[in-house]
């Protein structure tokens, strides 16, 4: 066997308590040392999940990362949010340094995490394409020669040399899809820049990644979507709690993931100082109720609520809460925003600017409307029905059972994702010789 | 892939950090990027664009020649007042903006060190040089003040590119070591509006350095910019002789600052994106 193209070995990744804060002052730096003591204290008590990743000396987002990956192989990272896949992309692709452990990347790296990297606002189409372009890697005779290509690829012939500010943001998701798109280094590391754009644009992205997948290239992908995972990747790695849980066939690693099950127990909540936010909301819990309980096994015959507790950080606001059902294989299954005219009945913020607090809003997700499965949701706020404020993938998960209230007749497999109960009416039309037309019989109805 | 193979090793680093400057080289067109974009934008969406550029330097030019020149009767050197404060203040500006730009740089490019990676030397080195232009524009300027007051530039106007040099190299020198700190201590900031003030009136930009004993003129040297401040006016209007030993003293302080500066930025890059 040849030399493995990447070679990892013990990669370890510690991050101080706290480093991940916005930024620091002189201040903060001595105050943190006079409280040391407490937050010692405080990092113990975190420590619920069993797996020993706070202590005393910081957060290891990983932990003894060792794996081999050959020329070719197209590799899908898969795992929980903080399982550590955003980690190991950054370390390997040099943006931040292991704590621990060594790789070794034979060739040209190029990574892209996210599309768009450095785009200027009041530059043009033109000149970001450059710009962009060699930040990521790209030589100038190379950006040169593939120019049209990108162009072309974007559909931005007529904006090219419009400043990007004045773009749509489908045009500007486009362009910036397009150069990366163009990059054509030996070794790819891509983090979940799928996610962007309407449906037919993701398809043609995700056509332009089998065809680099499929050029003998080898990728490093990183993402949420394991139907994107299933059709794209030779192998799987799934990660959780910053080790490597399993490295097998991308289909098998898929599958492991899929039956870790739930854990969250129908709840993710975060203390003051953990929790995800902006400058302006900070996500509290996410919890679903179902049967008057907060749990994560919900049966497909009963409706759930989905509880969101949020903290605006200043008053004023007009933040419109919205969730994302996903499934591990199929993906985005719906969207559901809390606005007038999106919404049944009426919420009494509805258009109302908000003062400062805590905010709980709740969406009603009805009986038999969900097929058993895995499912997860994503938490966005828009802010003034016009700008995604907050947005945070797999925030929970639950699994839904089938307790059989629709199966008095049918006992084999149901095929989908959901699973409602329709109108169904069927009408004998004699022997076939005077077929009454199809609109009549609706109007019958 | 039969080109040989270039092999990246990741892994903590230990003890003091290599300088490997010659990745910054390969990676010299991204520098060019980026100080064309910097140069590009910055007078984008505004009134007299470019002339922002001219405007500040030739403003306090004509306050200090009414304040110090006119009324506080500042010697000059012989040199018409305006002419004399203006051939430092255009050195002084391309100091003093591409200092407050390199410090301020790896703060306002995180979205780039979060995402991206490549030598993080080439942030500050493109504020730097984008304040070139900027020096270009008002330095034409300075030009035409001297042609109408009727000053010929001495011949030493060929060492003048020298000067420049050393001046762009104690703004990266002292940015180097303020944009680290900036990553991490946001105080750096609010500092450098303070600082660049205290250091003018610390360099000879308003009154010649003739008014410093000649024995202490060497020390006065360890402020770089007074080296540069002098050298620029010996070159282009001939004050008095060659500042020497204080160019000298500038030098060595510059080369020791920025050899620190390299070592310290290259020490710290390596949790830029964990803690900007």
């Amino acid at each position: 066997m040849s030399v493995p193209v990447i070679r990892a070995e013990g990669i370890g990744k510690r991050y101080q308590l706290g480093q991940q804060e916005r930024y620091h002052t002189l201040r903060d730096s001595l105050s943190r040392a006079f409280t040391l003591p407490f937050r010692r204290g405080a990092a113990a008590a975190r420590e619920t999940s069993g797996e020993g990743r706070h202590g005393a000396d910081g957060f290891w987002a990983l932990r003894d990362i060792s794996f081999d990956i050959h020329a070719g192989d197209v590799v899908g990272i898969i795992g929980r949010n903080g399982a550590g896949k955003s980690t190991l992309l950054k370390v390997l692709s040099r943006i931040t340094e292991p704590t621990t452990g060594r790789a070794e990347l034979r060739g040209r790296v190029g990574s892209l995490l996210e599309v768009g990297t450095g785009f200027h606002p009041e530059l043009t189409g033109r000149e970001n394409i450059f710009l962009n372009g060699a930040i990521i890697g790209m030589r100038r005779a190379e950006i040169m020669k593939t120019f049209d290509a990108i162009v072309e690829f974007a559909e931005v012939e007529s904006f090219i040399d419009t400043p990007v500010k004045r773009f749509s943001s489908g045009m500007y998701l486009r362009l910036a899809f397009a150069v990366a798109a163009h990059l054509n280094p030996e070794i790819l590391l891509v983090d979940e820049v799928l996610a962007v754009g309407d449906a037919s644009f993701q398809k043609k992205c995700l056509g332009k990644m089998t065809e680099v997948a499929s050029a003998g290239r080898t990728v490093i992908f990183v993402s949420h979507n394991l139907g994107v995972v299933a059709n794209l990747c030779t192998r799987g790695l799934l990660l959780g709690g910053g080790t490597v849980i399993a490295d097998c066939s991308a289909q098998e690693a898929i599958n492991k993931y899929i039956t870790l099950g739930s854990d969250d127990g129908g709840q993710t909540s975060w203390s003051e100082a953990d929790a995800p936010c902006t400058e302006n909301v900070r996500l509290r819990a996410v919890r679903v109720v179902s049967k008057g309980r907060v749990t994560g096994e919900v049966s497909i015959d009963e409706p759930f609520d989905v509880v969101v507790d949020f903290e605006t950080l200043k008053p004023g606001l007009e933040l419109s809460s919205c969730l994302h059902l996903t499934h591990p294989i199929s993906g985005d299954i719906l969207s559901t925003v809390n606005l007038p005219s999106a919404s049944l009945g009426r919420d009494e913020w509805h258009g109302r600017p908000q003062p400062k607090g805590l905010f709980r809003s709740r969406c009603t997700f009805p009986a038999n409307f969900l097929n058993e499965g895995r499912f997860g949701f994503n938490v966005v706020f828009i802010s003034r029905a016009a700008y995604i404020e907050f947005w945070r993938h797999d925030v929970l998960h639950i699994n839904t059972y089938d307790e059989g209230g629709m199966r008095k007749e049918w006992g084999q497999g149901w095929i989908g994702v959901v699973r409602p109960r329709m109108a169904w009416r069927t009408e004998f039309l004699g022997d076939g010789t005077a077929v009454p037309d199809v609109t009549a019989v609706s109007a019958i109805a | 892939m039969q080109s040989p193979t270039q092999v990246i090793t990741i892994g903590p680093s230990r003890g003091l950090a290599s300088l490997n400057l010659r990745d910054v080289v390969a990676y010299r067109e991204l520098l060019y990027f980026l100080v064309w974009r910097d140069v590009k934008v910055r007078y984008k969406q505004t009134a007299v664009g470019a002339a922002w550029a001219v405007l500040q330097p030739v403003t306090t030019m004509i306050v200090f020649s009414v304040f110090f020149g006119r009324l506080a009767k500042v010697p000059s050197d012989g040199v018409p007042y305006p002419v004399f404060a203006f051939a430092a203040m255009v050195p002084w500006q391309l100091f003093a903006f591409s200092l407050t730009e390199s410090s301020n740089s790896l703060v306002s490019n995180q979205n780039l060190i979060t995402k991206v990676y490549f030598p993080r030397l080439v942030i500050p080195m493109a504020s730097v040089l984008a304040g070139l232009v900027d020096f270009g524009i008002s330095f034409v300027v300075l030009l035409g003040l001297m042609v109408l007051f009727g000053i010929t530039p001495t011949v030493s106007i060929v060492f003048l590119p020298v000067f420049v040099l050393l001046a762009v190299t104690t703004a990266l020198a002292v940015g180097l070591w303020l944009s680290a700190l900036n990553v991490k201590y946001r105080d750096v900031r609010y500092t450098i509006p303070f600082l660049i003030q205290l250091w003018m009136f610390a360099t000879p930009v308003a009154y010649p350095s003739s008014i410093v004993p000649e024995a202490w003129r060497p020390l006065y040297g360890l402020n770089p910019m007074a080296g540069v401040v002098e050298a620029f006016r010996w070159a282009l209007l001939g004050t008095a002789a060659a500042p020497g030993p204080m160019l000298a003293v500038s030098t060595a302080v510059v080369v020791v600052m920025l050899l620190g500066g390299l070592f310290y930025f290259r020490r710290m890059e390596t949790t830029f994106a964990d803690t900007v």
